[in-house]
């Protein structure tokens, strides 16, 4: 019943090289599937998992140690708040005032270094932003959206806290209701 | 003595083209010509929603950013590649042709080069005489049907379904 | 209570198929017939005892009990009772459970056939259906179970699908509401329309799978599952067409379609899915194709199962989708395992699906149908690239693209086009039988040359007003190269298809000496699939006018305007009068302008563009449309521009012809009920049979 008995064609079957590229293509396929199964499960960068080097442009008006960069590397050593921020964002808002006090209270022990990254904002809004709140820190914009898309940010505001070493300890999402709540998170890495 | 005369001069003319060029461009931008080019693009913050008809606050600001570049006099070609170089190639409603980025351009092409490949081979060997007719060709090894008996045989079994 | 029997329901009816899979597994290798049997009686149990969940889901919430999870956030207070009924699919569990139930009906249905012919399927068939129905069912009973309950316990309030320790069941006062984008007719019968197409592939794939396992390869399963191919087929295109109308109706972005992925997810299974009923024809009436065929089939569901898991699994969603699904990995394995499974098999059995038919020319019909297939395959490939690159291409280089409309039109509308025309011209081709003893005098190019012949005879009259057509719309002063290029086949393909039924016709009322709408009416009847495909391709030539008219000829114009000010556009005048606010009974407030339209001075009607803003602030933009056959005005109130009394942004946008894109999916829809109807005439005897066609003793 399988097959047609008076056919006399031997059974030449499917050719080896037209299999072998067919189940290429279905794994790539799947693997790619996985691929983005697994970037869209996982969420942001987790705590633990190592920062390669990135670098931040600043808005003019902000320098850091002289300059209009910061290249990530340079702060191996300190404790690095990464703030992802925009202007259009209104749980910003919330959180402006507390960041700048807690920048502030940081900065003159030197060992502590806090970043804005303006994520997919306009320039002319973002320089109103970080005025109103009167933001001191290096505050640059995200070109490229290359750094978000480095932490796999899901939206703004999300701070990250790296250490010393160069190591992500914490992601807060969303905004921060009190300054305190910053300086709890910094200062058991400062010890 | 020369050297910072041209310089001057130069300066000037810019200037003066800057000038022109501002009081020319005077007026703000309509709707429409923002429109034109948020046509084109594409917010992160709304994936797959076209600049123009978003509604979200950073699509606004956005929209009055394309307005403040043309007020400056920014061609549509400089827009874009402001906003690529702010907001990276994603804003774009095709990723720009270039690197590896062709292969996005190139492989529906190739693939239809394949189609048309293998629909060649179909028709070619479609075209071969089946082993059956071959066969016909031959004395029958086994008693064979006529056409007309197996189209009745055929007809009587599609009745039967 | 209710919620407990529901999930109780859930548990039973997915153990439930699990035992039919091991009792068709059993009884087909223990050769146990009733075994078999026993698995299909339990499939038939599972449509009667998910349409229990489904009604006890809907039951709760009806009545608004806001304890279960599901109705939570689905429903609220306010929402009138046919939107609460309505959000059973209006979340991703109760749309699971849903799609269950609609698949069940459909299973319930092809158990229900005769089988006395087919019994070798029969386990095979109810073992794929029902390893499908239990990985669904899994997922509500294990992932997303719709009558998950609130408990509040020390840790706070969360859903459990049992009692934790200590809990004490949580009861909040009103629910989310169901996403005001979801409150639309159009959006009340989309989802159902297009859940009813995929679910509905779900048959022809399983007797593929069987044809495939038995080795009973002849065209006995594609003549079974051809009928239930045209239902799915018809359903899918229901629901595309009803999403597109929505998206125009709602969405608020001038158009029908924006090649968003999902769209084009939902996109594909349709174009194999219609290559399939195309080729289809060749296996059955020449024996040939049926590697193809069965590639096909396996493909459209590959696709139906693939789409649904890139909707639900959040791999294609926005940076603002928080929601991590749990089904995402679930729905990889399932879909890993489909692919291999069907792969394998179809490798495995490739030899005994042997081409019985030749072809003759390449101006034969069958070589036009592969043509055909080629390009609806070359718009897949292009749709399937344009939704994976992107992922790709973030793999490859760590940076995100966008790839939009311009990609696809580009790509895709050369192939549409092409498709245009070759609807006109494949009818007029003839089935490959010329007489043997003919064809074996001559050589290949004498055959090309017939054939090629063939078709300019029957051509040249049609094409006359095809031309008048191009020379008319030349003198209308149109220049756009691609509409002239796309009308003018629209034009040709139109004026075949009605000669063709012209032809038909006459021929039959000289022969038979009857009325000539008698006779048109008895041809279709006795044809009803070849003449209720040409009313289908009626049906998309109309479309392709609408598609062509808002596509090629849209214009538009956005200004803000105080009360007494006016935007022209098109000849149009749209005069703004004035505005209002006030909320509606569900809640939402509304902002409504009133626009008078004029048109060379005279007022034609008002429109009431406006958007509402719903509890959850999530704003709604409505366009006032004036809808014609000529054209259609449609009118937004740009809400995110900001509007005061005073002034207000509009956006007027022209969209020329685009009526008869809706217009022309009734004619298409109509077409495909003429094709589907069942009916008790023999099938249409195949050309010429082959000794080489196995399989079926008359006995059997």
């Amino acid at each position: 019943m399988t097959t047609q008995p008076n056919t006399a064609a031997p059974r030449r079957g499917v050719p080896i090289w037209v299999q072998v590229t067919i189940w290429a293509a279905l794994l790539a396929l799947l693997a790619i599937v996985a691929m983005g199964l697994r970037r869209a499960q996982q969420g942001t960068v987790q705590p633990g998992d190592e920062i390669p080097d990135f670098t931040l442009t600043l808005f003019d008006g902000y320098t850091y140690e002289g300059k209009s960069q910061v290249s990530f590397a340079e702060l191996r050593g300190k404790v690095v708040v990464i703030n992802f921020w925009a202007s259009w964002c209104k749980p910003c808002e919330q959180e402006a005032a507390d960041m700048e006090a807690a920048w502030r209270s940081y900065q003159p022990g030197g060992q502590v270094v806090f970043l804005g990254a303006d994520y997919v904002d306009t320039e002319p809004e973002a320089r109103g932003y970080l005025q109103k709140f009167d933001i001191t820190y290096p505050n640059g914009p995200d070109l490229g959206t290359k750094i978000s898309q480095f932490f796999r940010i899901k939206g703004v505001p999300e701070t990250y806290f790296i250490d010393q070493q160069g190591k992500l300890v914490y992601v807060q999402v969303g905004p921060f209701s009190s300054e305190a709540q910053i300086h709890a998170i910094i200062d058991p890495l400062l010890k | 003595m020369k050297k910072p005369l041209a310089v001057f001069l130069l300066v000037f003319l810019l200037f003066n083209l800057w000038v022109g060029v501002a009081s020319a461009q005077a007026t703000t931008p309509s709707d429409d010509e923002v429109n034109a080019i948020a046509k084109e693009l594409f917010c992160p913050v709304c994936e797959n929603t076209p600049l123009d008809v978003c509604p979200t606050e950073a699509c606004k600001q956005w929209r009055e950013l394309i307005r403040l570049k043309l007020s400056e006099g920014w061609s549509k070609e400089q827009i874009q590649d402001y906003f690529v170089e702010q907001y990276g190639a994603r804003v774009l409603a095709e990723p720009p042709r270039q690197g590896w980025y062709w292969l996005i351009y190139l492989m529906p092409v190739a693939l239809f080069g394949v189609g048309i490949f293998i629909l060649y081979r179909a028709y070619q060997s479609m075209r071969q005489p089946l082993p059956l007719e071959a066969d016909e060709a031959q004395p029958p090894a086994s008693p064979s049907l006529s056409d007309a008996d197996l189209r009745r045989v055929e007809e009587e079994l599609n009745k039967r379904k | 209570m209710l919620a407990d029997f529901g999930f109780a329901i859930l548990v039973i009816t997915f153990v439930l198929a699990i035992y039919t899979i091991a009792a068709a597994l059993y009884g087909h290798f223990a050769a146990q017939p009733k075994w078999v049997e026993s698995a299909r009686l339990a499939m038939l149990l599972s449509f009667p005892l998910l349409t229990l969940a489904a009604l006890d889901l809907t039951y709760l919430l009806a009545t608004g009990d806001f304890n279960v999870k599901f109705v939570y956030e689905v429903t609220s207070l306010d929402m009138p009772t046919y939107l609460k009924v309505t959000a059973l699919w209006g979340g991703q569990s109760g749309s699971l459970l849903f799609w269950s139930w609609l698949m069940a009906a459909f299973t319930t249905a092809v158990t229900l056939r005769k089988w006395d012919r087919d019994r070798e399927f029969l386990p095979w068939v109810i073992l794929v259906s029902s390893v499908t129905m239990a990985f669904f069912l899994g997922l509500n009973v294990f992932f997303e179970n719709p009558f998950a309950r609130f408990w509040q316990t020390f840790e706070g309030v969360a859903a459990y699908t049992f009692k934790p320790e200590n809990g004490i069941a949580f009861t909040p006062e009103n629910g989310n509401g169901l996403n005001p984008l979801l409150r639309h007719p159009g959006m009340i019968i989309h989802p159902p329309m297009l859940y009813l197409g995929f679910v509905s592939f779900v048959i022809p794939y399983a007797f593929a799978i069987a044809a495939l396992v038995t080795g009973r390869t002849d065209d006995r399963w594609i003549r079974i599952t051809r009928r239930w191919t045209l239902v799915a087929w018809v359903f899918l295109s229901l629901g595309l067409v009803l999403g597109g109308r929505w998206a125009y109706d709602v969405l608020g972005w001038g158009g029908y379609w924006g090649w968003d992925p999902v769209e084009i997810a939902a996109f594909m299974p349709w174009l194999t899915g219609t290559a399939f009923l195309h080729s289809v024809m060749i296996q059955e009436k020449r024996g040939m194709l049926k590697h193809w065929n069965m590639i096909l089939v396996i493909l459209t569901y590959a696709l139906v199962v693939f789409g649904t898991f890139l909707t639900r699994s959040g791999v294609l969603s926005s940076v603002h989708a928080f929601a991590k699904s749990a089904i995402g990995p679930a729905f990889f394995i399932f879909i890993g395992a489909t692919f291999v499974i069907s792969v394998a098999l179809l490798i495995y059995r490739w030899d005994s699906l042997k081409a019985e038919g030749q072809m003759h020319s390449m101006f034969s019909r069958e070589a036009l149908f592969l043509l055909n297939n080629l390009l609806f395959m070359g718009i897949l490939g292009i749709c399937f690239w344009g939704v994976i690159s992107p992922l790709v291409s973030e793999l490859a280089t760590g940076a995100k693209v966008t790839v939009g409309p311009p990609y696809y039109e580009r790509a895709a509308g050369p192939l549409f086009a092409a498709l245009v025309l070759l609807m006109g011209i494949a009818p007029l081709s003839a089935w490959g039988h010329v007489s043997l003893s003919n064809l074996a005098n001559q050589n290949g190019m004498e055959m090309e040359k017939r054939y090629a012949l063939g078709i300019a005879r029957l051509l040249w009259k049609p094409a006359i007003p095809a031309v008048l057509t191009l020379i008319a719309l030349l003198l209308l002063g149109i220049r756009n190269i691609y509409a002239l290029i796309g009308l003018t086949f629209v034009a040709l393909t139109t004026s075949i298809t009605l000669y063709e039924f012209w032809r038909a016709a006459r021929a039959r009322s000289r022969a038979q000496k009857e009325n000539f709408f008698l006779a048109l009416w008895r041809l279709a009847g006795r044809n009803r699939r070849r003449y209720g495909g040409y009313v289908i391709h009626l049906g998309v030539i109309l479309m392709a006018i609408g598609i062509i008219g808002i596509e090629m000829f849209q214009t538009e114009t956005q200004q803000s305007l105080s009360v007494g000010e006016s935007i022209t556009l098109a000849g149009y005048t749209v005069q703004y009068d004035s505005l209002a606010q006030f909320q509606a009974e569900d809640g939402r407030w509304v902002t409504r302008a009133v626009m008078s339209v004029f048109r060379d001075g005279k007022f034609i009607t008002e429109l009431y563009p406006r958007y509402d803003v719903y509890a959850d602030g999530q704003p709604m933009t409505i366009p006032g449309v004036r809808s014609t056959l000529a054209d259609d005005l449609y009118v937004l109130l740009v809400n995110w521009e900001g509007v005061t009394s005073q002034i207000a942004p509009f956006k007027v946008y022209h969209n020329p012809l685009v009526n008869w894109l809706w217009l022309g999916s009734f004619i298409f829809i109509a077409g495909t009920l003429i094709a589907a109807w069942p009916d008790e005439e023999p099938e249409h005897a195949p050309a010429r049979a082959r000794k080489s066609r196995p399989a079926y003793q008359p006995g059997d």
